[in-house]
């Protein structure tokens, strides 16, 4: 147990006006913060408002540009996560820092101090998940283990230093519902003893539901401390985004046309040691309609991907049909001919290469798609920069693209004017079809809301819409029908309004209800 | 001593070189360091550790001067890629190619001498085994050393903390950085351990292998200790094992020669290229297992936010 | 003191134009200090090496004939760099092609015919292919590292020539010497101009570099080389494939690599002999890098590194010293190359130790 209590009920925590400036960007300008002991403190704010930079700092990640922090009292100085350790701080990554080569306990064991051999470090880890309710096995490879219990391994091992504090970030985003209902039972348990946490998420509902304090960061700015508890969800966005995020409206009736995408018993075995197979994935989009397919990180979404946009294609040809004609077997050049667009989910390195300027990563999806208007030359294929140009800035413009000079590299734009640039590029040449995989991920409320607005836009227009998305808050804004997918296999389409959140948790899981005993019909 | 005897003998000796500069470049890949200069830093190795042991006519100082001067010019790429971030692929073919230019002028004045050879070590008692004894404990100091790194390098990257280190950073850098691990210190370790074997395994080459300065003596072994470390899946022991299955077949062809088959002699030397070729394509055939076995952030640049 | 990095939002253009001269400078520098260091006054033997042989029409001609290898292959390996694929295996194939064209006049030295010249041209950059073929299907269907086979297949193209000189092939008026049958007349490249020995491969080598930029600058295809050696990942999504950008750019390598090497033995040596390249095909790979794997900046350096052979072979003769200098020069070369094209991408800044008190975080 630690020693909990500090220097005559002061803060465990304070940070005074901390500065971090990369360059001329201020990540972090003049942050205040205070975090009493036992309690659970809420850093809230958007995408790029400056969290991760802040608790870097404090976990000696990074060093602050100017500024204070001050420890029971002290006046420190982090100069490296050791240190940090030292003091009596720990932290669980967003994206884990752990290693997939590695056993749990050999993670465990690199960020303990040296001197504690592999043996002991896998029964304290034992003990302590055991105590926590968060079992796990030390001699296992992370490389097969799952997301959460991937967390697991970091909480543990941010527990083994016996810390006071105990930052976490974003750490339900990869969870399913009843997971995370999981970790705050942990995380009360930890207040109990006297420890504190800093949780730092965007999600208001949780935090509210678990957080003492919160402290709201915009633009690397201090906008707001407040108990959320006290707060609506509408004035803590407020506090996030400064103002009223534009809600994605619904308005209107989708008349459901055909049928445009079908994947009829796809299965695709897994292509690398570390992919999902997918195995007897059905699925209907009709023309009007958002279908959302939610579902825990890994369990084979970027594999549905690749065989619904025939970046790997399947063997079989009846496999996935586009506007009724078989495509299965197809490369994505064709299906792009057939009216098909696609947005993956890693902006830099998939849909965009980020050292080369807009125009040529609009050439990058649409040299196919638009040959006769982009390539000139005949069998030469010469590329018509100027005309790419046009039709480049012509999408920035209707999607509001925010860009330092004509035609930048696509890696010097911020991930929402990237990604609203990349779904743009799909939506200028109106698809029938239109697969997007994690549509906001890492992006700003506004460019969110625009996105989404535009997805929900296209299918009333009459295209079919497939989103594949980790975040149900997202899904229950845009879609018109939702299935979830688990360890590569999909659960039945049911209506948007149909589902709750925890019959989504529970599909997650992989609880199928009628499905498992669809797939025996079909064996038999 | 048999005919048997003196064939296994030269196996070890033609092995030698090979276990060791392949060791040293498994530690740069584990710890995510692709380097392309083996090479160059053997032949590097191989002139200065002659040209130390003309100037003092004692080879153990040679030996010294081959580590040491593999080491600092394993220093020279281990600045450039991990300081300056260059691509390693191509900063490793520049080492190469400075490394023959300059071992070549450097070993100008060598050419044609008489070098000395490291003479054997008898280990009591061992070396009277018959059969074995000749064969595993009459030799030079090299050969000890190569076997004793192999133990040494197993134990230090499977069972000690550093050696976790190491492996951690090959596997993930970003995450290493983030849990306070020397990301670039310890690569330029790992590089310098690297450039370090290779020096030996010049030296080898130069006081043992053949006891003179030939230029661009090295002759593609520096390339084929690359594949070894492919063949073994960077796991030591395999490549102790794939040392002297090379070793062997580069003796091979001598004897083979020697005996006179009627094969034309250019034939016989090409086969530790075609060999290294075969067996490249052997073991990488099965993509699953080089997957799973290639350290992930291999060849990857890291540049720490700060 | 230590040296931090911090990456620019954009590639900074001035560097990318200063960066090849910068390197160019440094090299120079180093090299006179090497001089000092052999006992040779540097400005001098620095002006034997870089700018008499500037000045006379014999050592233009050698520039132009030991430049036209080196911008032939150079070319070709930049679009293997580009997309991401390592060949470093040119030598071989640049003695793969002198072979196969070889063929025509060799074994078939009794045909007389206009055409022989051209059909050796096409054999050789067949033969170049072909050999390249090799690396590119182990690479796109086994999986195999292609740096490590396409190396391995030079030692075993020497040797194969050697084999070929002093056996099947070795001359019978040629007293026991290893080299071949003289090629006729009319297998022989033609000299550009009546002043000197410069050929045709000059221009075959121009021709090509400028075809390739312009395919680079302005095509699909170049566009194609461009992404897939950024980011295969990027590059199937464009739907391009990665398999056939391997089996492309190793094959257009080879050939050029191949017409480099029987231009050599047509238009400079007029025979085969166990050694025919003084290591163009390594040399080409700093050539490819200090042109920044641009065509026409290839052409800019092709010349460059010719003239290091050529100013070797002076130094050789008016100092004394030996042409390893040459090989030395190239290496460094190279390196000053890389170093600077870190400019391109980061800023680069220099942390003194009083800092250090604020930045241990992130240090290594």
């Amino acid at each position: 147990m630690p020693a909990v209590g500090s220097s005559a009920g002061g803060p465990l925590l304070a940070v005074r006006s901390l500065t971090k400036l990369f360059g001329s960007f201020a990540a972090c300008n003049g942050i205040d913060l205070e975090i009493q002991p036992g309690e659970i403190h809420a850093l809230l704010g958007e995408n790029g408002a400056g969290k991760s930079t802040l608790v870097k700092m404090l976990f000696g990640v990074l060093a602050p540009t100017s500024g204070e922090i001050v420890w029971k009292g002290d006046s420190v100085r982090i100069p490296s996560p050791g240190a940090a350790r030292r003091l009596g701080i720990g932290m669980v990554f967003q994206h884990f820092s752990l290693f997939e080569a590695l056993t749990v306990a050999e993670n465990i064991a690199l960020s303990l101090s040296p001197g504690i051999s592999l043996s002991k470090v896998a029964e304290e880890a034992s003990r302590l998940s055991h105590l926590y309710g968060l079992p796990l096995d030390p001699k296992a490879h992370v490389a097969d283990l799952s997301v959460g219990e991937r967390q697991r391994i970091e909480i543990v091992r941010a527990l083994l230093q016996n810390p006071e504090l105990i930052i976490l970030d974003e750490p339900t985003s990869v969870l399913t519902p009843q997971e995370a209902d999981r970790l705050f039972e942990t995380l009360d348990k930890l207040k109990a003893e006297g420890r504190s946490v800093l949780y730092i998420s965007h999600r208001l509902e949780e935090v509210q539901r678990i957080c003492d304090r919160a402290t709201v960061l915009r633009h690397g700015k201090v906008t707001g401390a407040c108990d959320p508890r006290k707060e609506t969800p509408a004035s803590l966005a407020r506090m996030m985004v400064g103002s009223d995020v534009a809600s994605v409206s619904t308005a209107g009736t989708n008349t459901k046309g055909d049928v445009l995408l079908e994947a009829r018993h796809l299965s695709v075995p897994a292509r690398t040691p570390f992919a999902v197979a997918l195995k007897n994935v059905c699925l209907k989009v009709r023309g009007g309609e958002v279908l959302a397919i939610a579902g825990v990180a890994g369990n084979g979404q970027g594999e549905l991907f690749d065989a619904l946009s025939g970046e790997y294609p399947a063997a079989d040809a009846s496999a996935v049909f586009i506007r009724n004609k078989p495509a299965g077997n197809l490369g994505i050049t064709a299906r792009r001919l057939m009216g098909a667009g696609f947005v993956p989910e890693e902006r830099h390195g998939h849909a965009a290469v980020p050292s080369l300027p807009l125009s040529d990563n609009l050439v990058l999806a649409r040299s196919q798609s638009d040959r006769r208007t982009f390539l000139g030359g005949g069998v030469l294929g010469i590329i018509k920069h100027a005309v790419v140009r046009l039709a480049s800035r012509r999408i920035s413009e209707t999607m509001d693209v925010r860009k330092s000079g004509d035609d930048p590299a696509a890696g010097s734009l911020s991930g929402g004017n990237l990604q609203k640039y990349i779904v743009g590029r799909e939506l200028d040449r109106q698809p029938a079809v239109l697969i997007v995989n994690q549509p906001t991920w890492g992006v700003d409320a506004g460019a969110a809301s625009r996105i989404r607005q535009a997805l929900v836009d296209l299918a009333k227009s009459g295209s079919a819409v497939l989103v594949i998305s980790q975040d149900l808050d997202e899904i229950f804004e845009v879609a018109t029908e939702i299935a979830v997918i688990s360890e590569g296999r999909l659960s039945d389409v049911y209506p948007a309004h149909a589902l709750t959140r925890e019959t989504i948790g529970l599909l997650m899981g992989g609880m199928y209800g009628k499905t498992e005993g669809e797939e025996v019909a079909h064996a038999h | 001593m048999g005919i048997v005897e003196a064939i296994l003998l030269t196996v070890v000796t033609a092995a030698t070189p090979l276990v060791l500069a392949s060791l040293g470049e498994l530690v740069s890949e584990r710890a995510g360091v692709l380097n392309l200069g083996v090479e160059g830093m053997m032949v590097m190795g191989a002139v200065l550790a002659f040209a130390a042991t003309q100037a003092t006519g004692s080879p153990y100082v040679g030996i010294l001067a081959g580590i040491a001067c593999g080491a600092l010019f394993s220093l020279l790429f281990g600045f450039l890629t991990l300081t300056l971030v260059a691509n390693q692929v191509a900063t490793g073919l520049a080492l190469t190619i400075l490394g023959l230019g300059i071992s070549g002028q450097i070993g100008e004045p060598y050419v044609g001498m008489s070098g000395i050879k490291l003479q054997p070590i008898a280990i009591p008692l061992l070396s009277d085994i018959p059969f074995i004894g000749a064969v595993l404990f009459k030799q030079d100091l090299i050969f000890y050393l190569s076997i004793a790194l192999v133990f040494g390098v197993n134990w230090f990257l499977f069972r000690s903390r550093a050696g976790l280190k190491i492996r951690a950073i090959g596997d993930n850098h970003a995450s290493a950085h983030a849990l306070g691990i020397h990301v670039i210190r310890t690569r330029y370790l790992a590089v310098m351990f690297g450039g370090a074997c290779a020096g030996l395994a010049g030296a080898q080459l130069s006081l043992v292998y053949t006891p003179q300065w030939v230029e661009n003596m090295s002759a593609g072994r520096g390339w084929i200790a690359l594949a070894l470390v492919v063949f073994a899946s960077w796991r030591p022991w395999r490549l102790l094992a794939g040392g002297y299955l090379f070793g062997a077949v580069s003796i091979s062809q001598l004897h083979a020669q020697a005996l006179g088959l009627g094969i034309p002699s250019q034939f016989l030397s090409a086969l530790p290229y075609a060999a290294t070729v075969i067996v490249l394509i052997l073991i990488s055939h099965n993509r699953r297992m080089t997957l799973i076995n290639t350290p992930a952030c291999l060849g990857k640049p890291f540049v720490p936010d700060r | 003191m230590r040296i931090e990095l911090e990456r620019r939002a954009n590639p900074s253009l001035l560097f990318s134009v200063i960066s090849p001269f910068l390197a160019l400078a440094l090299t120079v520098f180093a090299g006179g200090i090497m001089f000092a260091l052999l006992g040779k006054d540097p400005v001098s033997a620095l002006y034997s090496f870089f700018i008499e042989p500037l000045l006379d029409i014999w050592s233009l001609h050698e520039i132009a004939i030991k430049a036209a290898p080196l911008i032939l292959i150079g070319a070709g390996l930049s679009v293997c760099y580009r997309s991401n694929n390592w060949n470093i295996g040119a030598e071989g194939q640049f003695i793969a092609g002198a072979i196969a064209g070889a063929i025509v006049p060799v074994v078939f030295h009794d045909w007389h015919s206009s055409l022989v010249l051209p059909l050796m041209l096409i054999f050789g950059m067949i033969g170049g292919a072909l050999y390249a073929a090799i690396p590119a299907f182990l690479k796109a269907h086994m999986n195999t590292n292609e740096i490590l086979t396409s190396l391995m297949l030079v030692y075993i193209a020497q040797l194969f020539l050697d084999w070929l000189v002093r056996g099947p092939w070795r001359s019978p008026d040629a007293y026991n010497f290893p080299v071949s049958r003289d090629f006729a007349p009319e297998a022989i490249l033609p000299e550009l101009v009546s002043s000197g020995r410069a050929n045709l491969g000059f221009v075959f080598a121009v021709v090509a570099a400028v075809g390739l930029w312009i395919m680079m600058r302005y095509t699909l295809k170049g566009f194609e080389i461009t992404v897939l050696g950024q980011s295969e990942r990027a590059g199937r999504f464009a739907g391009f494939s990665s398999r056939r950008m391997i089996w492309f750019s190793m094959l257009l390598s080879g050939a050029f690599a191949g017409l480099a090497g029987i231009s050599e033995v047509s238009g400079v040596i007029g025979k085969l002999q166990p050694v025919i390249s003084p290591g163009y095909g390594f040399t080409a790979i700093i050539v490819a890098f200090l042109g920044r794997l641009n065509p026409l900046g290839i052409i800019a350096a092709g010349l460059f590194l010719a003239l290091t052979y050529v100013g070797g072979e002076a130094v050789q003769l008016t100092l004394g010293v030996s042409d390893k200098v040459t090989r030395v020069f190239q290496g460094l070369l190279l390196f000053f190359v890389l170093s600077c094209d870190t400019l391109i991408q980061y800023k680069i800044r220099l942390v003194f130790s009083r800092f250090r008190q604020t930045t241990e975080g992130g240090a290594h």
